[in-house]
Formats: structure tokens, C-alpha cells, sequence
């Protein structure tokens, strides 16, 4: 026998007799009154950043600012500016000094500050985590209240990665001393779209 | 005989200062575990749905592993079973030796601890970079982490500071932890972009999409994971939850019970390969299935490893993670690793004071001190117990079951105690260390009674 079947048949035969999963009653789950307070408190709360905007006018003009100063960005939404192709390729080396990289997350979630973005919005599953200041644009109606709201919109399985980020990265290792900054992004801004 | 618990946490209470700042620290993440819970009002409604959900996983266990396995697998995903660590550690050294992969970078994995995959993979001259700050902090000094979610709790920054002076060339004397996480940084950026193999450890497992969940604040599993050729993910098989809907209850459980946040930074959905990339699972049993057959103690097979018993046990925060000597400390360890190897971890259930409180905090409800009361049984009738417990056991069974007895030793005890207190406070007796014994009664409750009771009654 394979150590598989081994595992399998000895899990069947200790298993315990089937007990039924519980329903999920959304109704006793916490709603907010309003989605974008609840969400821009709590993000801030945890070290990011969220900013109400009109229209994405003013990214576009902070992208060709960057660009003229040469700083290094990558930007993967056309609504705001050029988005060079292909990004897949890009390696961690070729990556590595990424400063900023603009992103639009799927949705937003109240409850905990998380974003959403999918593969096909991130382009290259390192740019969210490797770059300096992480940038992600949302609809104002993208937010849902709670975790269970955000899995109902979803498909986890329509792309190969995805993930939700909840502000920057940060690590309390070294005497429980919050530090901004650990492996991932240093910043991570927000742009709500109204 | 190896050291047993109450003897290691005799070396990590020496030190009077520092022992408080640990259990005061930990008491500190157990307070903002409660904030976060009080922010929800229906947190003691999700704890039971996450109790449910993981109930009835087990009782389908072997269906959910087979359908994960087939849905990885049409992913394009490399599936690996593993009955023990030997078999686990073998099948990613195999890996390694196809690829022939010389730089690997690891993730917080306790599967990997448990299997203690890095001292196997030093055995065949393979280095492992353990990229979660805290694990790379015990790493460079040869130490297992002392805490499944804060490896280095066990440290203050000042021991930080001299192991990094010694490994990162860090100023010394510069203890600023601010610094120093950036040291760290720079320092690991390096090893990420240059890794071929990343491995992880695997948060959730979802039956119905064949993907998984792995959870940072660092976003160090995704700096190795996206980067490195090859991404081999570890996981216990009971990692398993039937539907990606379900991580919706999971995920608000986990870090609020954890560190007090309401999600980590970073829960991140690996379904498929990125193009030219390998993605390797590993399913390890190590026990697990034997687990599942002990009716009173396969409820330990839901934990999430939160870390919240740990944060609250007053035995773990004044006894330090290394005094469990096993890769999973706390309340959680001592009634999983009995079933690892009974003999060698005897002591473990006895390392509580069977208060509860890891019971009340338990995101997925498991009934961790009735567990352990119900292992110190296990143990005893399976004769591991310390001699001296066991003379002890037997005559406090011989006592207690004979009243005249009984009566007649608590009365010569309140003698001696008052005539001959040396007797007693001494350094023999154990419960005299670091303690002042009680005033002995004049009489016992039983005598008062006699006295007392019968006039009220009459009254």
C-alpha cells in the first residue's frame, strides 16, 4: 500500500460518524452603517492609509510627476496612465528597487481595512509585496461590511493567486514594538473612488 | 531522562524581571485578542460556526482530503503524502536534489518544526533561511521558537541587538527595534531574490478549489513564494475546511484571537503555478490519524494554531515556550504532543492548572483542559507518571478514602506545622519553594462544623 491509502484508510476508519455543517445565519452578523467610515477607521487604524477622490485625475498627474523624476514605478491600470507589457516576466532581481506600484483592488472590506486584488489586476504576483509603497484603488461601492460578504463576491478559484492586503507590511518580533516595514510594502495607500 | 517541564521553567524564572515582562507582555496580547473579540457581537456565534465547521470536517475527513487532492492536482499542483517528519523531510529533499536547488527560503512553518526539517536538510549540507523575523532571530541563535505565532518572546531587544551585531554586523549596542527590523530587511530582500525553493506552511486547505491560504504580517511567504522557481507548501492534514466560503469564518477568528488584529496584512489565495513556476504540496499524517482515533482527544485536530492558549495560560507565561521542549508549546502542545510520543512528553498535561481559560479563548471551541485532565488519566494508567508523583498518588488515594485517617493525619499536620514548622518549610518540600507556607488552622473545617452547624440548625 502507498503511504497515501495508508493515510486515507486509517483517517476513514478513526474518522467520527458524519455530523452535519452548520449554516451560516448572515443575519447575525454585524453590519455597519456606513461601509467606507468603518473601513478608512480601521485601516488607518493598522498603519495604512485611505483617501476619498472624484476621479482618478490626480493619479494620473502623480504618475507622469514620478515618471519625470525617475522614480521607479509600475503602474497596471489603464484608466490612470500607460501600463507597460509584459509585467509577468519581471523577476524579484529586476524588481527589487520597485518604489511604487498602482493596483485596483476587486473590493474592500469594512470590518478589517482588507483589499482584495486578483492576479489579473496585480499583473505579476510579486508587485504588491515587493515594492516600497503599495497604491490600490477601489469603488466607494466595493466595500462590503464583512469577510463573508467578500467571499460571496469572489471566485478564489478564477484565478492562480489572490490576496487580500490589510495596510502595510509590519512585524511586532522583536519585543512586541510594532515596526512598519518588515518584508513587503512600507506604505500602503488606498484611493476610495466615489 | 531528558528535562522535564516544571525543571526547564525553573531556568527561565531566574530571572525575576524578566520573566514578568514576558508574562506581562503576553498578557497584554490577550487583552487586545478580547478587544478585538468584543468588537464583534456575534464573536461567541462564530466561534461555534468555526467549532462546527471543523467538527465536520473530521467526521468527512478522508472525502475532503481526496476531493483537495483532486481539484490540486487538476490546478496543476504536485500533491505528496507523508506518514511521519521522516517521510515529509525526505520527499522535499528529493525535490531539492531534482532541481538541484541551492538557495531556499522558509516561512513560518510549525509542521516543519514538528519534523524538524532544517536539521535534516543541515544533515545533507543544505542551509535553510528561516524569513520570518522572529524565526530568523532564534535561528541565528541555534534556538527552537519559543511561541508558534512570536518565536522570539522569549528575547528583549537587547538580545536581539548582540545576535544580529554578531550575524548582520549591526551596530552594537544599538537596540532600537526599529533599526534592526531593517537590518533584518535589507538583509533577507537579498535572500529572497536570490532563492530558487520557497517553502511554506499551509493556514487553510479548501476542499472545493484545490487551493490554500497562507497567512502573514511580514509578507515574507510571498516574497519567497513569488520569487523562487519552486514553492513546496507543508501542511498537517487536518488543514483541511470543506468550501472557500468558510474561509470567510476562519479568517475573522484567526488574528483577532491571535495578535488582536482584525486580519493579517497578508491571507494569500494560491490556487494554480504562475507560468514556468512548480507548486508542491506536502500532506503529513505524523500522528494526526491516531489522533483522530482517540475519541477524547481528537478535538485537538480543529486548532488553528492561533497562539491564544497560549497568551492566556498562566502556566505558559510565567514557564516560557522552551520549558514544553516540543515544536508546539502551550496548553495546544501539551495534549497533541502525548499523542506524538507519550513517554517523553508526560509531563506536558501536567504543566497546567486545569483553570480553563485556554478552553474559553479557543477560536474553534476545543476543550483544551478537560484534554488535559483527561491525558494526566491516560498517563498514569499507562504508568509514564514520575515515581515520586505516583507514591504520592497512591497515598493521597489511601488518605482520602479513609476518613479516620484522613482526620487523624490533617490533625497531626496542624501540630507539627505549629510546633515544628521546619518540618515543613523546608527546602525538601516542594511547595515551600518561593513560598511562604499557610498558618495552620486551629481546627479543621470539619471540627468548626461540628460545633457551629448543629447550633444554627437548631436555631
Amino acid at each position: 500500500m502507498t503511504t497515501r491509502e495508508n493515510i486515507l484508510n486509517a483517517i476513514s476508519s478513526n474518522q467520527p460518524n458524519l455530523v452535519p455543517l452548520p449554516i451560516i445565519y448572515r443575519t447575525e452578523v454585524i453590519k455597519y452603517h456606513d461601509n467606507y467610515i468603518q473601513f478608512k477607521s480601521v485601516l488607518e487604524s493598522i498603519g495604512g492609509k485611505v483617501e476619498l477622490i472624484n476621479n482618478l485625475t490626480m493619479l494620473e498627474e502623480n504618475i507622469k510627476v514620478d515618471k519625470v523624476n525617475n522614480i521607479f514605478i509600475i503602474n497596471t491600470i489603464t484608466a490612470i496612465g500607460e501600463v507597460s507589457v509584459p509585467l509577468d516576466k519581471l523577476t524579484g532581481l529586476e524588481l527589487e528597487k520597485l518604489e511604487k506600484v498602482y493596483i485596483k483592488g476587486c473590493l474592500g472590506v469594512a470590518e478589517n481595512g482588507a483589499v482584495w486584488i486578483s492576479e489579473n489586476q496585480m499583473k505579476n504576483r510579486l508587485l504588491p509585496f515587493i515594492c516600497q509603497h503599495l497604491i490600490l484603488i477601489i469603488n466607494k461601492e466595493d466595500i462590503v461590511a464583512t469577510m463573508h460578504d467578500a467571499y460571496d463576491k469572489i471566485d478564489v478559484a478564477q484565478n492562480g493567486f489572490g490576496v487580500f492586503i490589510a495596510g502595510p507590511s509590519k512585524t511586532a518580533d522583536i519585543e512586541q514594538s510594532l515596526v512598519i516595514g518588515a518584508h513587503g510594502a512600507r506604505s500602503a495607500t488606498v484611493y476610495v473612488v466615489e | 531522562m531528558t528535562a522535564k517541564h516544571a525543571a526547564l521553567a525553573e531556568k527561565f524564572i531566574a530571572d525575576e524581571p524578566r520573566i514578568n515582562w514576558h508574562d506581562e507582555t503576553l498578557w497584554f496580547v490577550r487583552e487586545k485578542r478580547d478587544k478585538a473579540a468584543h468588537g464583534l457581537p456575534e464573536w461567541e456565534q462564530l466561534r461555534e460556526w468555526g467549532s462546527q465547521i471543523k467538527n465536520h470536517t473530521l467526521s468527512n475527513l478522508s472525502n475532503y482530503l481526496k476531493e483537495f487532492e483532486e481539484k490540486a492536482k487538476a490546478n496543476g499542483i504536485f500533491v505528496h503524502w507523508a506518514q511521519d517528519g521522516a517521510e515529509h523531510n525526505k520527499i522535499i529533499h528529493q525535490i531539492i536534489q531534482k532541481h538541484k536547488i541551492q538557495k531556499i527560503v522558509k516561512s513560518k512553518s510549525m509542521l516543519t518544526e514538528e519534523c524538524h526539517l532544517n536539521e535534516y536538510l543541515q544533515q545533507h549540507n543544505i542551509e535553510v533561511v528561516d524569513t520570518d523575523l522572529g524565526e530568523r532571530i532564534v535561528q541565528f541563535r541555534k534556538e527552537p521558537p519559543s511561541h508558534i505565532v512570536l518565536p522570539a518572546i522569549h528575547l528583549k531587544k537587547e538580545d536581539v541587538s548582540e545576535t544580529f551585531h554578531q550575524h548582520l554586523g549591526t551596530e552594537k549596542g544599538n537596540n532600537d527595534p526599529q533599526y534592526l527590523t531593517e537590518a533584518a530587511r535589507q538583509h533577507l530582500r537579498n535572500k529572497f531574490v536570490e532563492s530558487d525553493l520557497a517553502i511554506t506552511g499551509v493556514n487553510f486547505a479548501v476542499a472545493e478549489t484545490g487551493g490554500f491560504v497562507v497567512c502573514t504580517n511580514e509578507g515574507n511567504a510571498d516574497m519567497g513564494a513569488h520569487t523562487a522557481a519552486v514553492h513546496i507548501a507543508c501542511m498537517g492534514f487536518e488543514k483541511i475546511i470543506p468550501r472557500a466560503e468558510h474561509l470567510g469564518v476562519f479568517l475573522r477568528l484567526l488574528a483577532r484571537s491571535a495578535t488582536g488584529q482584525p486580519i493579517t496584512t497578508y491571507s494569500s489565495h494560491f490556487q494554480k503555478p504562475r507560468q514556468g513556476q512548480e507548486i508542491h504540496i506536502v500532506i503529513v499524517d505524523n500522528g494526526r490519524s491516531k489522533q483522530l482515533g482517540r475519541e477524547d482527544f481528537r478535538n485537538s485536530l480543529k486548532c488553528i494554531r492561533c497562539a491564544a492558549c497560549f497568551n492566556t495560560c498562566p502556566v505558559y507565561r510565567r514557564s516560557g515556550g522552551h520549558s514544553y521542549h516540543t515544536a508546539v508549546a502551550g496548553p495546544i502542545g501539551s495534549i497533541l504532543n502525548p499523542n506524538l510520543d507519550m513517554k517523553a512528553n508526560a509531563d506536558l498535561p501536567f504543566a497546567s492548572t486545569l483553570c480553563g481559560s485556554c478552553s474559553n479563548v479557543c477560536p474553534v471551541k476545543i476543550n483544551i483542559h478537560e484534554q488535559l485532565w483527561k491525558w494526566r488519566q491516560v498517563i498514569i494508567a499507562e504508568g509514564y507518571a514520575d515515581a515520586s508523583k505516583k507514591i504520592a498518588m497512591t497515598a493521597m488515594a489511601f488518605l482520602f478514602s479513609k476518613p479516620k485517617v484522613y482526620r487523624l493525619a490533617g490533625k497531626m499536620g496542624r501540630t507539627i506545622m505549629q510546633v515544628f514548622p521546619f518540618l515543613t518549610n523546608n527546602k525538601w518540600n516542594v511547595w515551600y519553594k518561593q513560598r511562604e507556607m499557610p498558618e495552620p488552622p486551629k481546627e479543621s473545617f470539619r471540627d468548626w462544623y461540628l460545633k457551629n452547624g448543629k447550633i444554627n440548625k437548631n436555631e
